[in-house]
């Protein structure tokens, strides 16, 4: 019968399937561990004096608490303190690989597990972090998990699961779009269409020719804010552009052995006339740049267009009219208000949906030459060390820092807050994260989703502005 | 874990849709390194206002509903962040069932790991339940998966192996561990090593 891509990640990794359940034992090939969803897994482990069954598969870093300042400082928060100290003793007296505040490698766990060459085509990997999904983009099946099922991957390397549906996206056109649009807007504009459930119990494959145009960055993008519409992973076929990527990275599989990988990693696609449980397809010519308005990432607007009404919103449906009530007071925005009337006190750059090297690359183009405007505080993030040095080498920190940007070290930062960097309450951020509930930035901030572009033009700006005008 | 077979009590209404796992236990109460605690911080940026006084429009903060051990929610609940720090918040709370439309799938994942019982009804069911049932014992049958308010009987679905471990209580990886050989073989025919992997 013909099978879909995820159908066939799955077959490949059963280890054992319970009669008369729907659930099956999954393989794990890579386990990403940080240090705020694990310390209760490996005290579960210690207590029930259990060990970690493949520590060579599994790999740790430091991302979610870290502070971005000067890396030679003590931590101030000694709570992150505590909780960054208990993962390195755990990776000691467990085995694992740590790649830990002063390490070349640090960085989001998300941006260095491809960056390293770890996440490969055909493999399962999990982490305890919804945005895992962000690795699908490389034809892995990858998704997040809780802390139970993180201390249930590190004593057997295997996950009890329950077989997702498959849910095809095509994304056509978009080959002859303005420069100024991105893979940040296609998704966006995904999620706003197909609404935050609208992937609940599902594995998204993209497909298409916008996709297959993309580089594995940019792909990255799209898979990792595939959580926001509830879908359990994305998925990307593996084409040339991917195996490009993956070459001569520090934990590819080398010469001859990456060659024989690529051949069977080349039959990793959907069978033609593979059957979906559903599909959703969107032509992106004359997509507009896309803004967030509201308290979810479903909330969703062009740029050149205003804040709409609940009952537009909602278009009849009850509860949602609620939330978009509930998310107007909170943003404190009305409807009808152009969103380039929207004027933003704070900018950040970083997150792994958007800190990698081709997205500083893409927000510089807005900035250089130009000042951050008096009213706004701007940083950038970048999303491991690996990406720091090679924008540094291009001369991009200098380009933010001329402007007025603070140029930080990696780590998830203002994404979700848990470290000194955070909103006030009030403060209205243009980020380009990918979440914008209610306090998630700082409790009583406002966040607005953007492209990294809308997101450096904001910072000059001190307002949205329709990007498409600025290149 | 411990079991769980059965229940009566009445509901909390939380007539929100979308609720984010941001919202069930915002992000600076991650930093705990322990599974309990963090009851008194569940719904936080709702449930206090900037002073640490609770808000008394919340329903939490309500004495009527005080010691009530279902959460009634809408649709889409449990939403964003994969932290398991909510699912200990509700339980730490009291929360014993969580009874709404639809979930979030890994936040009903965790919750099945904690005895955590989720139960999905449709919407119109829901909607009767806030409408008419809100102060009603909803007696919860988990082997007969079914709830009985009043004397009418709600049949409700769940997966036989979830049901095996909330009603045993049993533990997951003990069970997992006993298929070591399923385990072991699959490594041997898979070959899965990092051998191809230079090391740093």
């Amino acid at each position: 019968m013909a099978q879909t891509l995820y159908d066939k990640i799955w077959d490949n990794h059963v280890v054992y399937s319970d009669e008369g359940s729907d659930l099956s034992l999954l393989y794990i090939d890579r386990h990403y561990v940080h240090e705020v969803t694990s310390p209760q897994a490996f005290d579960g482990l210690r207590i029930n004096e259990r060990n970690v069954r493949r520590p060579d598969l599994t790999f740790a870093t430091v991302d979610h608490n870290v502070p971005t300042t000067n890396r030679s400082l003590p931590i101030v928060d000694q709570i992150s303190s505590l909780q960054i100290k208990a993962l390195e003793n755990n990776c000691k007296e467990f085995g694992i690989r740590l790649f830990d505040i002063h390490d070349k490698y640090q960085g989001i766990v998300h941006v260095i597990g491809p960056e390293l060459g770890l996440t490969l085509p055909g493999s399962t990997i999990v982490c305890g972090d919804s945005h895992t999904s962000t690795h699908g983009a490389f034809g892995s099946l990858a998704f997040g998990i809780g802390t139970s099922e993180v201390e249930h991957v590190l004593a057997t390397q295997c996950l009890w699961m329950k077989k997702s549906k498959n849910f095809e996206i095509v994304l056509n056109g978009g080959l002859k779009q303005n420069q100024a649009i991105s893979s940040k807007d296609v998704i966006l504009n995904i999620i706003r269409k197909i609404g935050t459930s609208g992937g609940s119990g599902s594995v998204i494959e993209y497909k298409g020719n916008y996709i297959s145009s993309l580089t594995m960055e940019k792909r990255m993008t799209i898979c990792n804010m595939s959580i926001e519409a509830g879908a359990r992973a994305g998925l990307v076929a593996p084409d040339d552009i991917t195996f490009e990527y993956l070459r001569g990275r520090v934990y590819s599989p080398k010469n001859e052995l990456f060659d024989q990988q690529m051949d069977d990693w080349k039959n990793l696609r959907s069978d033609n006339g593979a059957q979906y449980d559903k599909t959703f397809s969107i032509d992106i010519d004359n997509l507009a740049p896309q803004v967030t308005w509201g308290t979810n990432p479903a909330m969703t607007i062009d740029v050149d267009s205003a804040i709409p009404s609940p009952d537009e919103y909602s278009k009849g449906n009850d509860d949602e009219k609620k939330s978009a009530i509930k998310a107007l007071e909170y943003m404190n925005l009305k409807p009808g208000l152009p969103i380039t009337d929207i004027s933003v006190d704070r900018v950040f750059i970083g997150s792994c949906t958007n800190a990698r090297l081709e997205d500083l690359i893409e927000a510089s183009n807005a900035v250089k030459g130009k000042k951050v405007s008096s009213n706004v505080k701007a940083m950038v993030v970048p999303g491991s060390q690996q990406v720091k040095i090679a924008a540094e080498k291009l001369g991009l920190d200098k380009i933010f820092i001329n402007a007025g940007f603070e140029w930080r070290e990696p780590g998830c930062s203002m994404c979700l807050g848990m470290n000194p960097d955070i909103l006030q309450a009030g403060e209205r951020c243009a980020s380009t994260s990918n979440r914008n509930f209610e306090g998630r930035q700082g409790t009583g901030g406002r966040t607005h989703l953007v492209s990294p572009l809308m997101a450096a033009a904001a910072a000059i700006a001190g307002k949205f502005v329709d990007v498409r005008e600025w290149v | 874990m411990e079991p769980f077979k059965n229940l009566t009590s009445k509901v909390v209404p939380l007539d929100i849709a979308n609720i984010d796992t941001d919202q069930i236990i915002p992000k600076q109460f991650l930093k705990l390194l322990g599974k309990t605690g963090y009851g008194e911080y569940l719904f936080f940026n709702w449930r206090y206002d900037k002073q640490g006084i609770p808000l008394k429009d919340f329903v939490l903060n309500s004495p009527v509903f005080s010691g009530r051990q279902i959460l009634l929610t809408r649709e889409n609940f449990g939403i964003g962040s994969s932290r398991e720090h909510a699912v200990w918040a509700l339980k730490d709370y009291g929360f014993k069932v969580i009874l709404g439309v639809s979930f979030a799938d890994i936040f009903y994942s965790n919750c099945s790991k904690n005895g955590v019982l989720v139960i999905k009804m449709d919407k119109n069911t829901i909607e009767d339940f806030f409408s008419s049932k809100i102060n009603e014992n909803f007696e919860i049958d988990l082997i007969q998966q079914q709830i009985k308010i009043n004397s009418k009987v709600f049949d409700f679905d769940i997966d036989p192996t979830l049901k095996n471990y909330l009603v045993n209580g049993l533990d997951e990886i003990s069970k997992t561990l006993e298929l070591g050989n399923h385990i072991k073989k699959y490594e041997d025919k898979n070959k899965v090593s990092v051998k191809s992997e230079s090391m740093i």
